[in-house]
């Protein structure tokens, strides 16, 4: 009776990725997008006061998709970390490598501890320099895997055809504006159907390497967004968007399926 | 728990744990001998004042529209001029600034702390703290001091801001018991801090400009340094002058060193004329 089944460990470690990955694809999306001046996070956030996105010290910032428990619970951790090491050593001294590495660790233990369901989130760390080299984008899976982002990267929602509209669309020297333009546009490819996102509905904010103070997080009101939707025609404009994405769909039909299902 | 914080390694669960957004509360928990002083309690008998720096004179005074703090730059050790470039006045966040007189190591740290306590709380609760809860935490961390106080560690700060909310610069002064007190347009602590604020009476008025405030902010400190030997006049030779911030709807700023000069050198030269400096009216 008591004997408990055998399950090999191969099936057990993907039976959690399979439920974290689940758990983080039911989320909308949120992508980065390094721009001259910085770095800017955009997701999509019907919440006006439950973030997504956020500082952790002077140039690193945070974001996350997921349960908003957890990655809330790491993110107050990692602001502790920060100020703790800050103030214990120099603000110099806290940096996003080691954030990082922090947040890897705690997943990856997480995850192959069998006491523990694994955390449903994945994260981005990012760290702004001194120039767009320097720039740094860390990306923590549920189970603690880091990976080094250039240029923009995706994360959570059905993320493959944000991607592929961000490789197709992205360019280096970007202004802030458009950078906003299109990630909000971006988002709004994460099905066949194209949707526009209105500036209500988006959660944006920016390291700002321009920003004249230590700490350069910055959030993007709603008015800042707008005014970044408005001020460009090229990509963003509704009627342009509808005539690109109907050529585009056929193409790719087959892997549809799992992507209309997530929203 | 270890002296040192921890590792980038796994977070301590006690981080992940969900508590308060006080950063002091934070450190005490969890590393308790990175408090400020933490060792100088258990000091038996008090240190003389010739074993450690004491920072003298800071001034804040309210102009419509902003606030200004200014500082000297001497620290001493009894008798002894320990340092003259010292720096006093500090950003505490983006729309106040603090100041602190007594103890020099005690009160940096401190002052440190401070700064870290209101910047965590911004970060954890996403919003800012009221100007009036700015000064109750640095009140709250004077007191968890008081120990130290007591053993002559005393440090006495200075606070000052602009308060969104009634659009206006405020100073609020303290005691080494965590005692809080809001004043009203002027304010100095420290060792000469009685003649600045006697200059302060007689010049100060409802109607300064920001350049005006920051004049009659200096005029008091070279007072103070006229009659207090513990406190640094205007440095002509070094080039060295008090460390001056405004405080506006736009934020803290600190005054470039070139702009303070030129001040500092018009009130020097005034007083090669008349050493008491400007007369006030008699009625």
């Amino acid at each position: 009776m008591s004997i408990p089944f055998y399950v090999s460990p191969e099936q057990l470690m993907k039976d959690r990725a399979d439920f974290a990955r689940k758990g983080i694809a039911r989320g909308r999306g949120l992508v980065v997008v390094q721009y001259s001046d910085g770095i800017a996070f955009v997701s999509e956030n019907l919440h006006r006061t439950l973030h997504k996105i956020s500082e952790l010290y002077d140039r690193i910032a945070f974001a996350a998709v997921g349960r908003y428990n957890e990655y809330e619970n790491l993110r107050i951790a990692g602001v502790r970390l920060a100020d703790m090491r800050g103030y214990s050593y120099d603000r110099r001294d806290v940096t996003g490598r080691g954030l990082a590495n922090a947040y890897a660790q705690t997943l990856g233990t997480i995850f192959s501890s069998g006491a523990e369901k694994p955390y449903e989130v994945e994260i981005f760390v990012a760290e702004v320099g001194d120039s767009p080299r320097d720039d740094q984008i860390y990306r923590l899976t549920y189970q603690g895997s880091v990976a080094d982002e250039h240029n923009w990267a995706v994360m959570g929602g059905s993320t493959e055809r944000v991607e592929a509209y961000l490789n197709d669309h992205y360019g280096e020297g970007l202004d802030l504006d458009a950078a906003v333009r299109l990630g909000v546009s971006a988002l709004g490819h994460d099905t066949e159907i194209t949707r526009t996102i209105p500036a209500e509905e988006v959660e944006a904010a920016v390291l700002d390497r321009s920003r004249n103070q230590v700490r350069k997080f910055r959030r993007l009101s709603v008015a800042d967004v707008q005014h970044a939707l408005d001020s460009g025609e090229p990509e963003p404009a509704p009627d342009t968007d509808a005539a690109e994405p109907t050529d585009e769909p056929p193409a790719e039909g087959g892997a549809g399926s799992n992507g209309t299902s997530g929203e | 728990m270890t002296v040192q914080p921890p590792p980038w390694g796994r977070l301590p669960n006690a981080y992940l744990t969900p508590g308060s957004s006080s950063f002091a509360q934070f450190l005490s928990g969890q590393a308790p001998e990175l408090m400020p002083g933490h060792q100088a309690a258990a000091l038996t008998n008090s240190l003389g004042a010739d074993q450690f720096r004491h920072g003298t004179t800071v001034v804040a005074a309210t102009y419509p529209g902003g606030v200004v703090m200014a500082g000297d730059r001497r620290a001493t050790m009894g008798n002894v001029i320990a340092q003259r470039d010292i720096e006093k006045v500090f950003p505490a966040d983006e729309y106040s600034a603090v100041a602190m007189a007594g103890a020099a190591g005690l009160g940096v740290e401190m002052i440190r702390l401070f700064q870290t306590e209101l910047e965590h709380y911004e970060k954890i609760e996403g919003s800012t703290l009221s100007l009036d809860g700015k000064a109750n935490r640095l009140a709250g961390l004077l007191r968890s001091n008081l120990s130290m106080a007591m053993q002559g560690l005393a440090v006495v700060p200075l606070f000052a801001g602009f308060d969104l909310d009634s659009a206006e610069g405020r100073i609020f002064s303290y005691d080494v018991t965590g005692g809080r007190y809001e004043e009203h347009a002027f304010y100095s602590v420290g060792s000469g801090s009685v003649f600045a604020r006697g200059a302060l009476k007689k010049l100060y008025r409802d109607d300064l400009s920001e350049t005006g405030c920051v004049t009659a902010t200096i005029q008091a400190l070279y007072d103070a340094a006229d009659d207090d030997s513990a406190t640094g006049g205007p440095d002509l030779a070094r080039r060295i002058f008090p460390v001056v911030a405004v405080v506006t709807a736009e934020g803290y700023r600190r005054l470039p060193d070139d702009d303070i000069s030129a001040i500092a050198d018009q009130v020097v030269s005034a007083r090669m004329e008349r050493p008491d400096g400007p007369a006030a009216p008699l009625t």
